[in-house]
C-alpha cells in the first residue's frame, strides 16, 4: 500500500503540494487528472524520492520513503515509473534498456537479464525489436521500451507520468492498450493523465488535483458524472 | 692527405631512425598526458558540474589559468621553479606533469558538458530503476555522455600531441627536439622539418581516423 499523509512540497517560494493525504490499496488503479501545474507529476516524484519532501511522510508498504535510513535504491525497485520522456538509453539496443537495470542493480547473470529482457519486451508487443537501438522506434514503441524496462525489475507498483502526453496522437493507442493490459493483469498504477477515456474506463478512482490541493477523489462514474467541486466541472467541461 | 674538420654531415638514412625513436617519445609523452589528463579532467568536470559554487569560486579560476597561460611558459616556469620546493623533475617528468595539468583543464569543460548533455530526465529516469548514484554515473551518464563529446574530446587530444612538440625547450628529445639536432648537424631544415611534419601526420592520422570510424558506428 502506498499512504501519503499531509504531503508537502515547495519549489523555493512556490508551495506546490499542500498537504496531501492519499491512499492506494495493492491492485488499485487511480488516475490523477488535472490542470498542468496542479502538481500531479510532483506527487509522484514524491511518491519514489525522486523528489524531496518539506512536511508529511510517504510510505510504501510501511517503509518511510523519505526517512533517513531508507534504502531508496532498492525501494525503487518496487516502483516502476513511466515518464512523459521516455529516455530509452540511446547507445543499447531495446533489449539490452531493458536487461540492464536487472543486470547492474538485481545482480542477475547477462543470460538470465536478457531472458527477462526478452520476456517484458514481448509483453509489451515489442518480441520483434529486441536488437534495434532506440533510434530506430516510433514515439509509442519508445514509451513501451519504457514500460517494459521498468517491468523489468518486477516493481508491485507503477507510476505514469503523462506517459501519452508527448506523442503523436496516432500513438496514443498502443501505449494506452499497454497500460489497460497491465492493470487486467492485476498491476497497481498511479497514473497522471490527461487521456479521460482511459481515467474514466480503466481506473478504479480518479483524483482531481487543483493548484496543489487534491480537490475531489472518487469512483469515475462520480467524478466524471456528479462531480462536487466547482473546479473539477470546470476542468472537465474544458477538457471534453 | 690533410685532414679536413667536418662540421656538417648530410641526412644519412641512420636519422631516420633517430627521427623515429624520437617519434616514438612523442607518442610516449602523449599517451601518458592524455591519458592522465582525461581521468583528472573527467574528474575536475564531475566536480565542475557537481560542486556547483564552491568548484565555480575555486576550482574554475585554477583551470581557467592553465588553459589561458600559454603551455610554453608553463613549462619553462614549472621546470626552473619546480627544483626551488624540492621536486627535482627531469625534463620527461616536468613536461608529462604540465602537458597533464593542460589535458587535465581542457578536459574538465568538455566533460562537464558531457555531463550536461545526458540530461536530467535521462538520469531519473535511470535512477527510477533502482539505480545508485554511483550507477548511473557508470552505465548511463559516462556511455551517453561519452558519446556526445567524444568528438571535442578527440580535438583535445590531438592538439595535446602536437603541443608536446613545446616539451622540447626542456631538452627533451622528443620530435621536434630530433628534428632541431639534426637541423643543425645537416643544414637541412625544409627535408627534417617536411619529415618530423609527416611523422606528426602519421601519428595523428590514425587516431582521427579510428575516431571518425566510431562516431559513425554509434551514429547508426
Amino acid at each position: 500500500m502506498i499512504s501519503i499523509r499531509d504531503l508537502h512540497k515547495y519549489f523555493g517560494a512556490l508551495h506546490v503540494l499542500k498537504g496531501i493525504d492519499l491512499d492506494v490499496q495493492k491492485g488499485e488503479v487511480l488516475s490523477v487528472i488535472g490542470a498542468s501545474g496542479s502538481g500531479k507529476s510532483t506527487l509522484l516524484y514524491c511518491i519514489n524520492g525522486l523528489e524531496k519532501i518539506q512536511d508529511g511522510a510517504v510510505t510504501v508498504d510501511g517503509t518511510d520513503v523519505h526517512a533517513k535510513g531508507t534504502d531508496i535504491n532498492k525501494l525503487r525497485q518496487k516502483l516502476g515509473m513511466v515518464f512523459q520522456q521516455w529516455n530509452s538509453f540511446p547507445h543499447l539496443t531495446a533489449l539490452e534498456n531493458v536487461a540492464l537495470a536487472p543486470r547492474i542493480v538485481k545482480g542477475k547473470s547477462k543470460a538470465e537479464a536478457r531472458e527477462i529482457a526478452a520476456k517484458q519486451l514481448q509483453h509489451v508487443g515489442l518480441g520483434e525489436k529486441l536488437d534495434v537501438y532506440p533510434s530506430a522506434l516510433s514515439g509509442g514503441q519508445q514509451q513501451r521500451l519504457a514500460i517494459a524496462r521498468a517491468l523489468a525489475m518486477e516493481p508491485e507498483y507503477m507510476l505514469f507520468d503523462e506517459a501519452t502526453s508527448a506523442l503523436d496522437p496516432e500513438l496514443v493507442g498502443e501505449v494506452l492498450d499497454t497500460m489497460r493490459l497491465l492493470a487486467d493483469e492485476g498491476m497497481t498504477m498511479i497514473c497522471v493523465t490527461h487521456e479521460m477515456g482511459f481515467a474514466r474506463d480503466v481506473s478504479d478512482r480518479v483524483a482531481f488535483f487543483h493548484q496543489g490541493v487534491m480537490e475531489e477523489i472518487g469512483p469515475p462514474a462520480q467524478i466524471f458524472g456528479d462531480a462536487r467541486s466547482e473546479h473539477t466541472r470546470k476542468f472537465l467541461a474544458n477538457v471534453r | 692527405m690533410e685532414p679536413t674538420l667536418k662540421f656538417f654531415s648530410g641526412f644519412a638514412p641512420n636519422d631516420l631512425w633517430f627521427m623515429g625513436e624520437a617519434a616514438l617519445r612523442t607518442l610516449w609523452i602523449s599517451v601518458l598526458s592524455i591519458s592522465l589528463g582525461t581521468v583528472l579532467g573527467t574528474l575536475f568536470g564531475w566536480m565542475l558540474y557537481e560542486g556547483r559554487r564552491a568548484a565555480t569560486l575555486t576550482l574554475a579560476p585554477v583551470l581557467d589559468v592553465f588553459r589561458s597561460v600559454p603551455l610554453i611558459i608553463q613549462l619553462v616556469l614549472f621546470y626552473n621553479f619546480a627544483p626551488i620546493v624540492g621536486l627535482n623533475l627531469d625534463p620527461f617528468a616536468s613536461g608529462t606533469v604540465i602537458l597533464t595539468v593542460y589535458t587535465a583543464a581542457l578536459v574538465a569543460n568538455v566533460a562537464r558538458g558531457g555531463i550536461e548533455a545526458v540530461g536530467a530526465p535521462m538520469r531519473r529516469a535511470a535512477r527510477s530503476l533502482g539505480l545508485s548514484y554511483w550507477q548511473d554515473l557508470r552505465h548511463v551518464v559516462l556511455p551517453i555522455g561519452g558519446r556526445a563529446v567524444f568528438p571535442s574530446w578527440v580535438g583535445v587530444a590531438l592538439g595535446v600531441m602536437k603541443d608536446s612538440a613545446l616539451v622540447s625547450v626542456l631538452g627533451y628529445v622528443e620530435l621536434l627536439k630530433a628534428s632541431q639536432i639534426l637541423i643543425t648537424r645537416t643544414q637541412e631544415p625544409f627535408l627534417i622539418l617536411a619529415l618530423a611534419g609527416a611523422f606528426y601526420f602519421a601519428l595523428s592520422y590514425p587516431v582521427s581516423r579510428y575516431a571518425t570510424h566510431l562516431e559513425n558506428r554509434w551514429a547508426q
